[in-house]
């Protein structure tokens, strides 16, 4: 489904701050893998994702979606195949417009945008559904300012818009470290069981260990731009976080020096 | 008093069209387009020539629109793929077309006296509200089309439509030169109701297109878009107003005009961020006093 091959960035070649975001990373995602990426601050996480989506161009590789190379096109004509939730819960909506209007934009995803009404009865009753089956209560609030929700009711919306027209690629970017726990955990399970629900093939980054290991089908951990583990299906099932500190260990050499990486979301904050 | 009103109201309709225009770039797209004084001054001029060579009115106002789109569209395309600072694009753009509206009228005042224009047979009293109703609902209404919608996610949240797709320097494009589009069209309607196009009538366009969206949206709210164009054009006639009762003022001048218009602008827009930071404080003072309330009641309970 999603492949990357040999991927480079490097920020500032050859000047006294080069940064080596990503350095020869390969990677390969079956349709429906649900793979989670954790990694220390600076490992090229959001690099690898900004990748995909478009946001950057890689100095030298491949990117496919479905043995087609699209690292050549431009962001918004990537959308077609792959959507995304952001860190910042302002990034992913439009404040100024409201819920419906958002939605719709949404909706418009890989289709031709032209002058029919944005917002039609049909489109409203789908998705006063599909905000129903959230049950925070945004069903009610269709002609609301998003500007006016709150950080977790805004990341809520942010990924029914990514999901809800099925994309090919899910890409998620700490997409909760932005929430108090009781939210991130909300969001985390609706989350889950979106993509359970509609198999979506994702790629989700999180600081936190223990999510890392009980999502997903596979997950993969960075370090300096590489990627230094890369757990199947079957030895994530008996992956225990104690295990992954210790081959982190052992294969960099140093320990997880993150503070914000942590090994249960109840110990987070 | 009362006699100037009518006056007053025309003028305020015939330029609606421009604060149309610059709601468009300013508000919709966050863009603060100053092509606008030159595009006006085109869509004048453009009318203004192809009226006395014997054009219908009407034809010669659709095509100073047509003028206006695409000085706008040259505008967007500075910005957008020659990644020109925008305000650097407007006025870039503002000074080129002073000289094309010279060679279009070839001579810096061009008289409509004597020809056929719009506003020959219907006082533009009558036939402007019709007009501008009609150009506020088409806007009402692409603006609330699919390609509308993702118009105004460009000025609000760029990075968001173009994770959906949309292909932001294209509605941005669009939406410059609609906006100009508009302008012009307003530029065409005065040059026929005052029977002349000058090559400066467009100095400070922007300002007065700035003021009556300001003074609009302060009066009658900017909730909808619906609500915030009938505002811009509502804004449109009372800065015509508040302009007509300034000029009866004895010690001032007509010259004066743009200093008031400016000073309007610069109180609107001191005037929001002022509000808010006093009535954040005000907020934080009432909340930190409500904490340390409850933050007593939790002591208090810890004791027991
Ligand atoms: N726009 C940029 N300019 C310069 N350096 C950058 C930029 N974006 C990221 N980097 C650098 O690239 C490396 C990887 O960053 P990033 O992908 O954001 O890491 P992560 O998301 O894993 O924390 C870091 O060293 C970071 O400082
Ligand atoms: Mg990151």
């Amino acid at each position: 489904m999603l492949e990357v091959s040999n991927v480079t960035k490097l920020f500032n070649p050859g000047t006294p701050d080069e940064k080596v975001a990503l350095l020869q990373i390969q990677l390969k995602l079956k349709p429906g893998d649900f793979m989670t990426v954790i990694g220390s601050n600076g490992a090229g996480k959001s690099t690898l994702m900004n990748m995909i989506s478009g946001v950057l161009e890689p100095d030298s590789g491949e990117i496919l979606i479905e043995g087609k190379p699209i690292h050549q096109l431009p962001e918004y004509r990537r959308s077609r195949w792959i959507t995304r939730v952001f860190q910042d819960p302002m990034a992913g909506t439009s404040p100024n417009m409201t819920i419906e209007e958002n939605l719709a934009m949404a909706y418009a995803r890989g289709k031709r945008r032209g002058l029919k009404f944005g917002v039609t009865k049909a489109k409203r009753k789908m998705f006063q559904e599909h905000l129903e089956r959230f049950n925070i209560g945004l069903e009610n609030r269709l002609k609301a300012k998003v500007g006016l929700l709150s950080g977790g009711e805004r990341q809520a919306l942010s990924l029914l818009m990514a999901t809800f027209t099925q994309p090919k690629i899910l890409l998620l970017d700490e997409h909760t470290a932005a929430l108090d726990p009781a939210r991130a955990e909300l969001i985390i399970q609706l989350t889950e069981e979106i993509i359970r629900e509609l198999k979506l093939t994702t790629l989700m980054v999180t600081h936190n260990m223990d999510q890392a290991i009980r999502l997903g089908n596979r997950l993969i951990m960075m370090d300096k731009g590489r990627i230094i583990l890369n757990i199947d299906e079957e030895r994530k099932k008996r992956l225990t976080v104690e295990q992954l500190h210790g081959e982190f260990e052992q294969i960099s050499g140093h320990k997880l020096a993150d503070d914000k990486l942590v090994l249960g979301s109840s110990k987070r904050g | 008093m009362f006699s100037a009103l009518p006056g007053a109201v025309e003028l305020g309709l015939l330029y609606a069209l421009m604060a149309l225009g610059v709601y468009m770039t300013f508000r919709i797209l966050n863009f603060p387009d100053l092509t606008v004084d030159g595009s006006f001054t085109t869509g004048a001029a453009i009318a203004a020539v192809m009226i006395i060579n014997g054009y219908a009115p009407w034809i010669s106002s659709v095509a100073a629109f047509a003028g206006g789109l695409a000085a706008g569209v040259c505008t967007g395309l500075l910005h957008t793929k020659g990644k020109i600072n925008g305000l650097l694009s407007g006025i870039l753009m503002m000074i080129a077309l002073y000289s094309i509206n010279m060679r279009i009228m070839g001579k810096p005042n061009t008289s409509l006296r004597g020809s056929e224009t719009l506003f020959a047979d219907i006082s533009p009293l009558l036939l402007m509200p019709i007009f501008i109703l009609i150009v506020k609902l088409l806007l009402d209404f692409f603006l609330h089309s699919d390609l509308g919608l993702a118009l105004r996610a460009t000025g609000d949240n760029a990075l968001m439509i173009k994770s959906f797709g949309a292909n932001t320097d294209h509605t941005k494009i669009l939406g410059i030169s609609l906006s100009n589009g508009l302008v012009a069209l307003s530029g065409a309607l005065i040059a026929q109701q005052s029977g002349f196009a000058d090559i400066s009538m467009g100095i400070g366009m922007i300002v007065i297109g700035l003021a009556s969206v300001i003074i609009g949206e302060a009066i009658f709210g900017a909730a909808t878009v619906f609500r915030a164009t009938l505002a811009v054009i509502l804004g449109s006639i009372i800065y015509r107003i508040v302009v007509a009762l300034a000029l009866r003022v004895e010690w001032f001048d007509a010259s004066d005009l743009k200093l008031i218009t400016a000073l309007i602008v610069i109180v609107a827009l001191i005037l929001p961020t002022f509000q808010r930071k006093r009535g954040q404080k005000k907020a934080a003072q009432k909340r930190s006093q409500q904490l340390l309330l409850s933050s007593n009641q939790i002591g208090r309970d810890g004791d027991r």
